[in-house]
C-alpha cells in the first residue's frame, strides 16, 4: 500500500523548470533515499510530499490528516525560546492537545531519541546533534506515517551524522513510517535506506533505481560487504549518467 | 593590558582633561560667564544639588511616561499592520514622513494642540513621538523575521492564524523589540530635552527650563551643572536600558 506518491509532476518557477517529470510512490515502511546533483529539486521533491508547494502539472497523492506527515529539515529548527520539550510538543499543542499530556508525549518522544534529562534545555543550550534528535523527536512525536527528512545531517560532523544515521535505524522498526531522505552522500544511501532513487541534474528526473536488499537497520560492517561497495559503485554510475543526461 | 588599568582608562582621562581644563580657565584668565573652570561647575553641582535633582525627575518622568506611551501604542499598530499586508503599505509611507520631519519642526504645533498652559502635555507628547519609530519599526520587522523553515513547520501541522501570531511571530519578535525600546528610552530623553527647550517652561521645570533660566541670567556654571547632570541620566538610562535588553535576550534563548 502506498502512503504517498508523486504522479508526473512538473514544478515550474519563474526561472524555468525546476522539477519533473517526475514520479515516485512511496510504500509503507519502506526507506527512500532521494540521491542527486545540487539544484536536481530534491527540496521540491520533498516539499511536494508534504504538501507545502504545489505541482505546475501532475498530480500528488498524501497521507490525508494533519501530523501523517512529518518533515526534519536540514536545521534543527527549533523555536529557540521554547525549551527541548515545549519544541518536541508543537505538533501536539498545534492540534490541539493538552498542555500536560503534549508534554508528557514530548518527554518520552525525546527519551526515545536518547535526549532524557535535556527536556528543560533550550535550543542554544544544546550541540548541533542533540538539536538535531529534539527535531526528530519532534517529527516522531505524531506517529506520522510518511517521514520526510531534508539533508538532516549534512551541517553535522562525519561521527554525529553516523551515529544519528544509526539511532533513525534503530527508531524506525517501532512504528516502521516510511521515509524519504534527500542526501549527496551516496555511501549514506546505500547504509540506510532499503531504495535509492537517483535523479538526473535539474530539472530533476530519474537516473535509475537501486534496491538495496538486507536487514534494517544494518548488521555490524555492513559498509565493508562487497554488496555495499557494488551498490556505491552502480549509485555512483547512475549519478554520472545523470550528469551527462 | 590588566582589568584594574582597563578599568580607570575612562576616569584617568576625564581626570586629565578636567585638570587641564581648570589649569587653562586659570593661567588665561578666562572669565567665568565664558568658560567657567570645573570647581565652578562642581560648586554649583553642590550648592544647587536639590534643584538640579527635581529638574532631572521632570525631565526623565516625562520621558518615561512617553516611552510607556510610545510603547503601547507602536506596538499596537506594529500588530495591526503584521496582520494586514494592506494596512502596512497604507501606513509606510506616512510613517516614513513622520519619521524624518525633524520633532523640532513639529513641536510648536504640538505645542499649540496641547494647549499653551499645558507644557508637559506637549513635552511627552512630542518626546512620545521620538520614540514611537524604533518600537514600531522593531516590531514591524520582528513581527516579520521568523525562520522559513519554522513557518514551513507550522504550515505542515495546519497551524491556524491565531496560532501562527501567539506561537511564532510574537515570540520570534522579541530581539526586536527589545533593541526598538532601548534606542527608543535614549530618543525619548533627548526627545524630552528639545521639547522642553521649544515649549517653553509651563508647569514643567526639567532640565532643559534648567539651562535656558541659568542662560538667560549668564550662570554659565549653573548651564554646565545641567548639562552634567544630562549627561549622567542618559548614560545611566543607557546602561539600564543595556542590561534589560541582555537579561531579556536571556530569558528569550534560555542562556
Amino acid at each position: 500500500m502506498s502512503v504517498a506518491a508523486l504522479t508526473d509532476v512538473e514544478v515550474d518557477y519563474p526561472r524555468g523548470r525546476a522539477l519533473g517529470p517526475f514520479s515516485l510512490a512511496i510504500e509503507a515502511g519502506e526507506i527512500i533515499a532521494l540521491v542527486g546533483p545540487s539544484g536536481c529539486g530534491k527540496s521540491t521533491a520533498m516539499r511536494l510530499l508534504a504538501g507545502l508547494e504545489s505541482p505546475s502539472r501532475g498530480q500528488v497523492t498524501r497521507a490525508p490528516g494533519r501530523g501523517q506527515t512529518a518533515v526534519v529539515f536540514q536545521a534543527p529548527t527549533l523555536a529557540p525560546w521554547l525549551s527541548a520539550r515545549a519544541n518536541a510538543a508543537l505538533p501536539l499543542e498545534l492540534a490541539g492537545v493538552g498542555q500536560v499530556e503534549a508534554a508528557a508525549r514530548a518527554d518520552q518522544a525525546l527519551e526515545r531519541v536518547g535526549l532524557a534529562g535535556v527536556e528543560a534545555a533550550r535550543p542554544a543550550q544544546l550541540s548541533g546533534g542533540m538539536a538535531m534528535r529534539v527535531s526528530l523527536a519532534r517529527a516522531l512525536i505524531t506517529d506520522p506515517k510518511l517521514l520526510l527528512l531534508d539533508e538532516p545531517f549534512a551541517a553535522l560532523d562525519e561521527i554525529t551524522r553516523r551515529a544519528l544515521a544509526d539511532d533513525v535505524l534503530a527508531l524506525w522498526p517501532d512504528a516502521r513510517p516510511a521515509i524519504v531522505f534527500v542526501t549527496h552522500n551516496v555511501e549514506e544511501a546505500v547504509y540506510m535506506a532499503s531504495r535509492v532513487v537517483v535523479m538526473t541534474r535539474g530539472p530533476g528526473r530519474i537516473a535509475g533505481e537501486v534496491a538495496v536488499n538486507g536487514p534494517l537497520p544494518r548488521p555490524e560492517g555492513f559498509r565493508t560487504t562487497a554488496q555495499f561497495r557494488a551498490h556505491v559503485e552502480a549509485i555512483s554510475g547512475l549519478l554520472a549518467k545523470g550528469m551527462s543526461a | 593590558m590588566s582589568r584594574l588599568a582597563q578599568t580607570l582608562a575612562p576616569f584617568v582621562l576625564i581626570a586629565m582633561l578636567l585638570a587641564a581644563w581648570e589649569t587653562a580657565c586659570r593661567v588665561l584668565a578666562v572669565p567665568t560667564y565664558f568658560l567657567p573652570p570645573p570647581s565652578a561647575v562642581a560648586v554649583s553641582l553642590i550648592s544647587d544639588w536639590r534643584v538640579l535633582l527635581q529638574s532631572a525627575w521632570s525631565t526623565l518622568s516625562m520621558a518615561l511616561i512617553a516611552l510607556v506611551t510610545a510603547s503601547i501604542i507602536a506596538q499596537c499598530l506594529a500588530l495591526a499592520v503584521g496582520l494586514s499586508p494592506v494596512l502596512e503599505r497604507a501606513i509606510r509611507p506616512l510613517a516614513v514622513v513622520l519619521q524624518v520631519t525633524p520633532v523640532v519642526a513639529i513641536a510648536p504645533l504640538v505645542v499649540i494642540w496641547a494647549g499653551l498652559d499645558h507644557a508637559e502635555r506637549a513635552i511627552v507628547a512630542l518626546a512620545a513621538l521620538v520614540a514611537f519609530f524604533p518600537i514600531f519599526s522593531g516590531a514591524v520587522t520582528g513581527l516579520k523575521a521568523v525562520d522559513p523553515d519554522l513557518e514551513r513547520l507550522f504550515d505542515l501541522y495546519g497551524a491556524n492564524r491565531l496560532q501562527r501570531l501567539l506561537r511564532l511571530r510574537l515570540p520570534s519578535a522579541v530581539p526586536y523589540l527589545l533593541e526598538g525600546h532601548k534606542v527608543a528610552a535614549g530618543l525619548a530623553l533627548i526627545g524630552a530635552v528639545v521639547a522642553e527647550f521649544v515649549a517653553g517652561s509651563g508647569g514643567a521645570q526639567g532640565l532643559a527650563w534648567r539651562i535656558l533660566e541659568a542662560s538667560h541670567r549668564m550662570q554659565t556654571a549653573n548651564m554646565f551643572a545641567a548639562v552634567v547632570i544630562l549627561g549622567l541620566m542618559g548614560a545611566m538610562l543607557n546602561s539600564l536600558l543595556q542590561a534589560l535588553e541582555h537579561a531579556g535576550l536571556r530569558w528569550w534563548r534560555g542562556r
